[in-house]
C-alpha cells in the first residue's frame, strides 16, 4: 500500500526540460518531503504523481501497478492544495462528503466517514459551515479531511503551511506529522521551509534544477551531506564554507562548519576576528564575524545569553571532528 | 492542468463553437464573393453571366457611390465627435460627488436599451415631425417656423437620433474609465500645484486616451452598420443614404445581387479593417 | 480623496447632472406618459403634460390588434432562445480556453471576436438564400440560429473571462476527488460562475431583444419579433401618437428593467476587456 516508484521520469515543458531523468522510490508509509529552492521541480513533481501534469517520459509505478497514464481520479491519491482549494459553495461537510459521492458511496456511508474525519480534525461543529466563514487553519484542516475520507494510498501535501502565520504553521506542522504516525499511511510533502522538512520527514529528497541532489532522513544529510549545494541548504542558519589555504590544511577545495559547531572565546582561539552584526535571542545568540581571514562572514551560534558586540574581538575553535570537507566539484570528501 | 487527456477534451469542447464560427463567416462569405463577380439580377432575367470586377468598378463609380461614402462619413464622423465629447463631459459629472447618483446613471445609460426602430420612430413621430411633433410646438411658441426636420436636415436628424442612443455607451465606458483612475494620482497632482484643468489635461485625459479609442473602435465598427433608423426614417432619401443603406439597396431592394456583392466586399474590408485596429488593443489587453 | 465636499458644490452637481439627466430620458419619459393620453391629446399644442385623463385605452387597442401577442412571443423566443442555445455552445468553448489554454487560444479568442464585426449587409443576400433553401425564412428557428451565431463571440468572451477569475486548483482539487470532466463541470464549475453566466445571459438577451437588422429582413409576418412591429407603425394611418407610445412602451419595457441591471455586464461584454 502507497509505494510510489518513479523510473527515469522527465518533464518539459515545449523546449523546456525543467525535470531531467529522474529515479525515486518512496516506500510505504513513510513521510518523504520534497525540499529544494524556488523553481527547483518539486511541485512539477508532486503534480506528476498526482497526475495533474503528464511526463514527458519515464515510468510511475503506484503499488506495483503502472500508472503512468492514469487520470488522476483512479490513481487512489489524495491531494491537500497550497491554497487549499476548498468548493466555495459547498458547506464544510459537502466538501468532506464531496469525493465520496464521486466515488457513488451511498449517504449514510458518506455520513459515517464525513462524521469520522470531523472529529479527527476537531471540525464537527463547522460542519455547516462555509469555507468563507472559516479561519486558515479551519480550512486547512478541511482541505487534510477531505484528503482524509478517501482513505488513499498515499496524501499529497502541495505546500500547505505558506499561507498560515508563523505561530499557527507550528502548531498544524505538529498536527500533521501526528496524523502521519495515527494513520500511517505514505504522505509527499512538498515545501521550501528546511524546518518543515527536518522536523517532519522520514526522508527528505533535496532538489536543484529538477535534478535529485540527495535523499536521505534528515539527520543523514544533516551530518553527511553530499555535496555543497545540500550542505548549504540543510541546517539555519547556512554553513560557513572556507576555501583557500585554511581548507588546503584539511587536504579539501572547501571547508565547511556549522555556526552551532564553533565555539567562542574572549582570550584564545584557532581563529580571530571582529564581531559585527550580533543578534541575542535570549535563547541562543548569533554573531557574524569580519576580518577573519577565512571568507567574507564567518556566522557563529552560541547557547543562551553571550556579551560580545558590535566591533569586539572574538576567537573561534572549530570542532575539529565536524569538519566537512569538498573537493573542487562540490562534492564531499568522505 | 495540461494533460493529454484533458488537452483532448478541451479540443472537443472547443469544437462546436470554431466549427459554428468558421460556417458562418466563410459561407455567405464565399457565396458574397461569388456572386459579386456574377451579373445576375433574380427579378429580371436571373443569371446573366462572370463579370468578374465589372461590378466592383461599377459599384465605386456609380453617381450614388461617392455621396454615400460622404453621408456614411458624416454621420459616423458625427456621432463619434458628439458621443466621445459629451461622453466625457458627463463622465466626468457623473464621477462628481452628488445626490442621487444611481438614479442620474440609470437616466443617463437608458437610451442604449432602447430598441433602435422605437427609438426612431419616436423621434420621427413624437418630436420631429413638423406638425404634431414637440420640436414643432417649441418653435411656434418661440415664434418661428418649425423645420421640417427628416426632410430638410434628414442629416442632423438622423445623427441626432443615432448619438441619443449610443452616447449613454460612451459615457459608461468613459465613466469606468475614469473610476478607475487611481485617486492617488490626483492627489500628488495636486500637491505638486496644478489646478483642476492642469489635472484633467495631464493626469484624466492621458488616463482617458486609451478608453477613448476603444469607444471609438467599437463605435465606429456598430455605427458603420446602422440599418434600422433609416430604414424606419428615411428610407435613405434626402441624402441620407449610407453605404450600408446604398447596398442594402442594390441587393434586397433592387435585387442586383452582383452588384450589392461587391458592395457588400467593399463594406466588409472597411469593416476589417476598423476591426483590425481594436483587435491589437484588445490583444495586449489579454496579455496582461 | 476623504475631504469633505461642499454642500454647494454637492448641490451644483447634482442640479447639473439631475437636467442633463431628464433632459436624455426625456423622450422615454415622453413616450411612457403619451401612451396614456388619448390621440387627440398626444398631438396637442401646447403638449398636456401630467394633467389628463389617464386612460389605459391604446394599450387596449394595441393588445386587441390580434398580433401583438404573437409578436411578444417572438421576441421572448428568439432572444431567449438564442440565449440559451448561445450557452450551451460558449459554456464548453469558454471552459476548454479558460482552463486549458494553448499557445492559439489567444488568437482563437481575438479570431472568434473579429467575427462580430462582419457587417451584416455583406452576407444578407447569402443568408437569404440559405433560409430560403432550408426552408427557415420567416421562422423563429431561423432567427434564433442567427442571432446565437452573431452573439456567440461575446457571449464566449464574457464566460471566458467570468472562468478566468475561478481558481484552477479548485477544478483540479475535484479532479483529484474523483470528478469526471461532466462532474466538475456540473457540480464545481457551473454552480461557482453562476453570477458571471446569469450576467451573460442577460447582455445577451438584451442584445438579441433590441437586434434590428436581421430580425426586419428575414421575417414576415409569422415570426417577425416586436422590432418588426414597431417598424410596421413607420407608415401611419391617421392620428396615431398615443397607439405608437404604449406599444413602444411595452416594447422596450422589459428591456429597459434589465439593463437597469446590466450596466457592469455591459463594459465587460461590449469592450473586450479592453477597458476595466
Amino acid at each position: 500500500m502507497g509505494r510510489i516508484v518513479l523510473k527515469d521520469v522527465t518533464k518539459a515543458f515545449g523546449e523546456v526540460t525543467v525535470i531531467p531523468p529522474l529515479n525515486l522510490t518512496i516506500e510505504d508509509g513513510e513521510f518523504t518531503v520534497f525540499v529544494g529552492p524556488s523553481g527547483c521541480g518539486k511541485s512539477t513533481l508532486l503534480r506528476l504523481i498526482a497526475g495533474l501534469e503528464d511526463v514527458t517520459s519515464g515510468r510511475i509505478e503506484i503499488d506495483g501497478v503502472e500508472a503512468t497514464a492514469a487520470p488522476p481520479s483512479k490513481r487512489g491519491l489524495a491531494m491537500v492544495f497550497q491554497s487549499y482549494a476548498l468548493y466555495p459553495h459547498m458547506t464544510v461537510r459537502k466538501n468532506i462528503a464531496f469525493p465520496l459521492r464521486m466515488a457513488g458511496m451511498d449517504k449514510a456511508e458518506q455520513d459515517r466517514r464525513v462524521a469520522q474525519a470531523a472529529s479527527v480534525l476537531n471540525l464537527t461543529d463547522y460542519l455547516d459551515r462555509r469555507p468563507g466563514q472559516l479561519s486558515g487553519g479551519q480550512r486547512q484542516r478541511v482541505a487534510i479531511g477531505r484528503a482524509i475520507v478517501r482513505e488513499p494510498s498515499a496524501f499529497l501535501f502541495d505546500e500547505p503551511l505558506s499561507n498560515l502565520d508563523a505561530a499557527l504553521r507550528v502548531g498544524m506542522r505538529l498536527e500533521i506529522s501526528e496524523l502521519h504516525t495515527r494513520l500511517k499511511t505514505t504522505m509527499v510533502y512538498v515545501t521550501h521551509d528546511q524546518v518543515e522538512a527536518m522536523t517532519m520527514a522520514d526522508k527528505i529528497v533535496v532538489l536543484r534544477a529538477g535534478h535529485i541532489e540527495q535523499v536521505g532522513a534528515p539527520l543523514d544529510l544533516y551530518r553527511a551531506p553530499r555535496n555543497l549545494f545540500v550542505a548549504g541548504f540543510i541546517g539555519s542558519p547556512r554553513m560557513n564554507f572556507i576555501a583557500g589555504a585554511e581548507a588546503a590544511k584539511h587536504n579539501a577545495h572547501t571547508i565547511g562548519i556549522r555556526p552551532e559547531h564553533i565555539a567562542v572565546s574572549a582570550d584564545a582561539g584557532e581563529w580571530s576576528g571582529v564581531v559585527g552584526v550580533s543578534e541575542h535571542l535570549g535563547s541562543d545568540t548569533f554573531f557574524h564575524v569580519h576580518q577573519t581571514g577565512l571568507a567574507d562572514v564567518i556566522t557563529v551560534r552560541a547557547d543562551g545569553e553571550v556579551g560580545f558586540r558590535h566591533g569586539d574581538r572574538i576567537h573561534l575553535t572549530p570542532r575539529a571532528d565536524v569538519i566537512h570537507r569538498f573537493e573542487e566539484t562540490g562534492l564531499r570528501i568522505a | 492542468m495540461s494533460t493529454k487527456a484533458s488537452r483532448s477534451a478541451a479540443r472537443l469542447m472547443l469544437a462546436p463553437a470554431v466549427i459554428l464560427l468558421l460556417g458562418w463567416m466563410l459561407v455567405p462569405l464565399t457565396m458574397t464573393v461569388i456572386f459579386s463577380f456574377q451579373r445576375y439580377l433574380p427579378m429580371r432575367g436571373g443569371f446573366q453571366g462572370w463579370v468578374w470586377f465589372d461590378n466592383y468598378r461599377s459599384f465605386v463609380t456609380s453617381s450614388a457611390f461617392w455621396p454615400s461614402v460622404v453621408t456614411t462619413l458624416v454621420i459616423v464622423g458625427s456621432v463619434l465627435v458628439i458621443t466621445v465629447l459629451l461622453g466625457i463631459v458627463l463622465a466626468i459629472l457623473l464621477d462628481q460627488p452628488m445626490w442621487g447618483q444611481g438614479i442620474v446613471r440609470i437616466l443617463v445609460i437608458a437610451p442604449f436599451f432602447v430598441m433602435p426602430t422605437v427609438s426612431a420612430l419616436v423621434w420621427k413621430n413624437m418630436f420631429m415631425d413638423p406638425v404634431n411633433g414637440l420640436f414643432s410646438h417649441l418653435s411656434r411658441f418661440l415664434g418661428a417656423d418649425p423645420i421640417l426636420w427628416l426632410s430638410e436636415a434628414s442629416m442632423p436628424s438622423i445623427i441626432l437620433i443615432v448619438s441619443w442612443q449610443w452616447l449613454p455607451f460612451a459615457t459608461l465606458i468613459l465613466l469606468t474609465a475614469i473610476q478607475s483612475l487611481d485617486s492617488e494620482q490626483q492627489e500628488a497632482a495636486e500637491m505638486d500645484g496644478a489646478g483642476p484643468f492642469s489635472r484633467f489635461f495631464f493626469i484624466t485625459l492621458p488616463h482617458l486616451s486609451r478608453a477613448i479609442t476603444i469607444v471609438i473602435l467599437i463605435q465606429t465598427i456598430f455605427l458603420l452598420a446602422i440599418f434600422a433608423e433609416i430604414f424606419v426614417t428615411t428610407q435613405g432619401a434626402f441624402g441620407t443614404r449610407t453605404l450600408t443603406y446604398l447596398i442594402y439597396q442594390r441587393v434586397l431592394e433592387s435585387q442586383n445581387v452582383g452588384l450589392g456583392s461587391a458592395g457588400g466586399v467593399y463594406a466588409i474590408i472597411l469593416a476589417n479593417i476598423v476591426a483590425l485596429f481594436l483587435m491589437r488593443i484588445v490583444g495586449k489587453n489579454l496579455d496582461r | 480623496m476623504a475631504r469633505t465636499v461642499t454642500t454647494t458644490r454637492k448641490s451644483v452637481n447634482t442640479i447639473l447632472a439631475w437636467s442633463i439627466g431628464l433632459l436624455i430620458f426625456f423622450p422615454i419619459l415622453w413616450t411612457v406618459l403619451t401612451s396614456f393620453k388619448t390621440e387627440a391629446q398626444a398631438v396637442s399644442d401646447p403638449p398636456v403634460w401630467f394633467f389628463f385623463d389617464w386612460t389605459l385605452d391604446n394599450y387596449r387597442t394595441v393588445l386587441d390588434r390580434s398580433d401583438y401577442s404573437r409578436f411578444l412571443w417572438n421576441s421572448i423566443f428568439i432572444a431567449g432562445g438564442s440565449t440559451v442555445l448561445g450557452l450551451i455552445i460558449a459554456v464548453p468553448a469558454a471552459w476548454s480556453m479558460a482552463f486549458v489554454p494553448s499557445n492559439r487560444t489567444k488568437d482563437i479568442l481575438l479570431w472568434m471576436l473579429s467575427t462580430k464585426m462582419l457587417p451584416a449587409v455583406g452576407v444578407i443576400y447569402p443568408i437569404y438564400l440559405i433560409f430560403i433553401k432550408m426552408g427557415l425564412l420567416d421562422t423563429r428557428t431561423g432567427l434564433v440560429v442567427i442571432l446565437m451565431l452573431i452573439n456567440l463571440p461575446i457571449i464566449i468572451w464574457m464566460l471566458y473571462t467570468y472562468f478566468k477569475e475561478i481558481p484552477g486548483e479548485i477544478l483540479e482539487a475535484a479532479r483529484m476527488d474523483g470528478a469526471g470532466l461532466r462532474a466538475e463541470i456540473t457540480y464545481v464549475l457551473l454552480p461557482m460562475a453562476l453570477p458571471g453566466i446569469a450576467s451573460t445571459a442577460l447582455l445577451n438577451l438584451i442584445l438579441a431583444w433590441n437586434e434590428a437588422f436581421w430580425t426586419l429582413n428575414l421575417t414576415a409576418a409569422k415570426a417577425a419579433p416586436l422590432t418588426a412591429f414597431i417598424a410596421s407603425y413607420s407608415s401611419p394611418e391617421g392620428l396615431f401618437y398615443a397607439k405608437l407610445s404604449a406599444a413602444s412602451t411595452m416594447a422596450i419595457a422589459p428591456i429597459l428593467i434589465l439593463g437597469w441591471f446590466s450596466q457592469k455586464q455591459l463594459v465587460r461584454g461590449l469592450t473586450f476587456g479592453a477597458v476595466k
